[in-house]
């Protein structure tokens, strides 16, 4: 890829191509570039953290340093340099927030182009948003409405200090921090993300929310959410996710982990739309993302994900079914156009007796993109009267694009029953003819026959992500049949 | 309401409509009728506007307007329906939200404010009476499983609520039993009134027995070759299209 200049990104900018894609003027408070044991240790020194946390970092890199970078995925990027990666960068401003009305007016703004506007949120919908801006929460509603049911919902680092027990305990549990090669990279040198707490017996009353945005140039955002849920409580957790318009491709490597005990429920959902690179495939934000869920008895984890952003996506929400009659579950819509790649599905591990999941993935590339789902279906010795029941649908609105399916099936206990269902359909021409004699415009056509498609994901998302999501899917694909 | 002149249309450089000539006016039903392969569905398409065809010559005026320049929608919009021989499946897609984005695009089109949920439903009901549609059909996906008899209704239903100017029924007929024949029959005369008009497109006589056209025409070979009343339907009935060829042979 050619090295791309100021002066087109200036272009760019002009062209207003992406509707976020404008930067805040805060100062940040930056780490020099590059990774040694020299800038965890700073992260971890800014951040106040206890000397476990520190080990855990530095024992991350260091299995880190020795992994190499995964090729499997369908997807061909130039592999980012590591050592050109600015690795912390806070809003330089560290006071805590008293009210709403203390929050910085530019940050107020930024939000307000996205469309957040928290004060409407909290009024209307009853979402409490944590709002992480560059690694570090600058806002966090409704906490004392939560803090009376016992729920705890804060920035990972908060959590860190105030509930050092909770973190320890849980943290790294379901994705070790020498899973895989980012996930490595994230328990070194993360910087922020959220924790959430749910006391046993305990229904949280509204959807947690969390807004992600990269916002420095060139600042990887490694940030990490802990959710436990426990004994017999429930929690719906929304992730939504936009970043400005950059010049160069930016690294995301998240991990989140989720911890179901015995009876509790956690929905997760997510609607990812950064910065998928313009339409020539410059630019754009690498996903790569590891998400996985611990199930313990009776419990049921239901991610469901929106993915129409990204220039590169390394996605794999998975459940861990542990205990026994436990569920797991996940739904995707993954929309690629233009030069995206996508290469994402789930993992769902039987180990328990009577566990159930179900993996409903749709499929929508179009341009030159590439979209694949990889899933594994592993049903252990154990795992006795497990059900799986799979559907990957793919549908194409290009000849050009390509929709790829790998799913893999290992079954070692002959009481299993495994369903997989695959289709792949091209957006259909007399489809569009019988809108367009309705009197439906082409645009509004393609996006009702794309969102009938998707139905069934986005019927699992929560009221008003779906209402986003559905916006999002028809940005998406503006302009693309052909 | 409609004129064309003259039409020729082809599909991949074979000639299909060579010199179509019709006019249907306000109030009037007419029927066209022909063996296969004739150009009937074409010229459905061709006015409803899909893309396949090209028009090498001719001129269709719809309500003073070039029907030729206009956007698919925008034809709809204006009034042109076409009952589909095969209706689409949109999976996923009510037949409600479906109908009420037709609507609201039509209204928006014509400067109007969007239709109110209480109206579009009161609507709903009404005019799914008129085909006996299923109420359950109407929250069902865009003709997903249905019949090949409910689709057709479906279609009239869809025809009742956008009050179409003039509505092509091409080969609505086909597949259906005689109940679901008279009820789309029954849905067609009651929408029909001075100032609307229906082109009804069939292969036999049966459908003209239940929507009396005022006009039947003869199409063979890319035109119309006969016009007459009702009566020449059932000639055709009687006799089979040989005659026409034969006619047509010896002119």
């Amino acid at each position: 890829m050619a090295t791309y200049t100021e002066n087109e990104l200036a272009k760019d900018l002009e062209n207003k191509e992406y509707e976020f894609g404008f930067t805040t003027n805060i100062e940040s408070d930056k780490a020099p570039k590059g990774l040694n044991e020299d800038i965890i240790r700073f992260i971890s020194a800014k951040k106040n953290e206890p000397e476990w946390l520190l080990k855990f970092r530095l024992d991350a890199y260091r299995t880190w340093l020795e992994m190499t970078e995964p090729e499997w995925a369908h997807v061909k990027y130039e592999k980012p340099d590591f050592q050109d990666i600015t690795y912390y960068s806070a809003p330089k401003q560290t006071k805590k927030y008293e009210s709403w009305d203390d929050v910085d007016p530019e940050m107020k703004e930024t939000m307000t182009k996205l469309g957040i506007s928290l004060e409407e949120q909290k009024r209307l919908t009853g979402v409490a948003v944590d709002f992480v801006m560059d690694s570090v929460s600058v806002a966090t509603s409704f906490k004392a409405k939560l803090k009376e049911l016992g729920i705890i919902f804060c920035s990972f680092s908060e959590a860190v200090q105030e509930y050092p027990e909770l973190v320890q305990k849980y943290m790294g549990t379901v994705v070790p921090k020498q899973d895989n090669f980012y996930a490595a990279l994230n328990s070194a040198v993360f910087t922020d993300g959220s924790f959430c707490y749910i006391p046993k017996g305990v229904r949280c009353p509204m959807e947690l929310s969390t807004y992600f945005r990269i916002n420095e140039s060139g600042t990887g955002q490694f940030e990490r959410t802990l959710v436990v849920a426990d004994e017999g409580s429930y929690v719906s957790y929304l992730e939504g996710c936009t970043a400005p318009q950059r010049d160069e491709n930016q690294l995301h490597a998240a991990v989140v982990e989720l911890i179901a005990l015995d009876d509790a429920e956690i929905k997760y959902s997510t609607v990812q739309n950064w910065f998928p690179g313009d339409k020539n495939g410059k630019g754009g934000v690498f996903n790569f993302v590891t998400k996985r869920g611990m199930c313990h008895t009776n419990s049921k984890i239901s991610w469901t994900q929106v993915e129409t952003g990204s220039a590169v996506t390394w996605k794999y929400p998975s459940c861990v079914l542990k205990g026994d009659n436990s569920v797991g579950e996940f739904y995707s819509v993954a929309v690629t156009n233009n030069y995206q790649q996508a290469d994402t599905g789930t993992k769902m591990i039987h180990l328990g007796k009577n566990t159930k999941s179900t993996i409903i993935s749709k499929g929508i590339s179009a341009g030159e993109s590439q979209n694949s789902y990889r899933g594994l279906v592993q049903i252990h010795k154990n795992a006795e009267n497990a059900r799986n029941f799979s559907q990957c649908d793919s549908l194409l609105m290009t000849d050009r694009c390509g929709a790829h399916t790998f799913p893999y099936i290992e079954c070692k206990n002959s009481t299993a029953k495994i369903e997989h269902e695959a289709t792949t359909s091209k957006i259909g021409e007399d489809q569009i003819f019988y809108c367009l004699q309705r009197g439906i415009d082409e645009e509004k056509a393609i996006s009702l026959i794309v969102n009938g498609y998707a139905k069934e994901v986005l019927n699992q998302l929560p009221m008003e992500f779906a209402v986003e999501a559905q916006k999002l899917l028809t940005i998406s694909l503006e302009g693309s049949v052909g | 309401m409609i004129t064309i002149k003259n039409l020729h249309a082809n599909i991949e450089d074979k000639a299909i409509l060579k010199g179509l000539n019709l006019e249907v006016k306000a109030g009037e039903v007419h029927a066209i009728m022909g063996p296969n392969g004739a150009g009937k569905s074409t010229l459905a398409s061709i006015l409803a506007g899909k893309e396949d065809y090209e028009i090498t010559e001719g001129s269709v005026d719809f309500d003073g307007e070039d029907l030729l320049e206009m956007e698919t929608e925008d034809r709809a919009r204006e009034g042109l329906f076409l009952a589909f021989q095969y209706p689409v499946e949109i999976p996923g897609v009510s037949n409600i939200n479906f109908l009420r984005t037709a609507i609201n695009e039509k209204r928006e089109h014509k400067g109007e404010d969007p239709i109110s949920a209480k109206d579009f439903m009161a609507l709903v009901r009404e005019k799914s009476k008129l085909v006996e549609l299923d109420a359950k059909l109407a929250s069902r996906s865009v003709n997903e499983g249905f019949s090949g008899g409910e689709k057709k209704r479906n279609e009239i239903f869809q025809m009742a609520m956008l009050e179409p100017k003039l509505a092509i029924l091409d080969e609505t007929d086909s597949g259906l039993d005689i109940d679901a024949l008279r009820i789309v029959a029954n849905g067609v005369n009651t929408l029909k009134s001075k100032d609307n008009a229906t082109i009804v497109i069939t292969h036999y006589q049966r459908l003209l027995d239940y929507i009396v056209p005022d006009f039947v025409h003869v199409l063979y070979d890319g035109r119309i070759v006969k016009s007459g009343p009702k009566e020449l339907a059932l000639e055709l009935e009687e006799k089979g299209y040989d005659w026409i060829k034969a006619e047509m042979v010896e002119a």
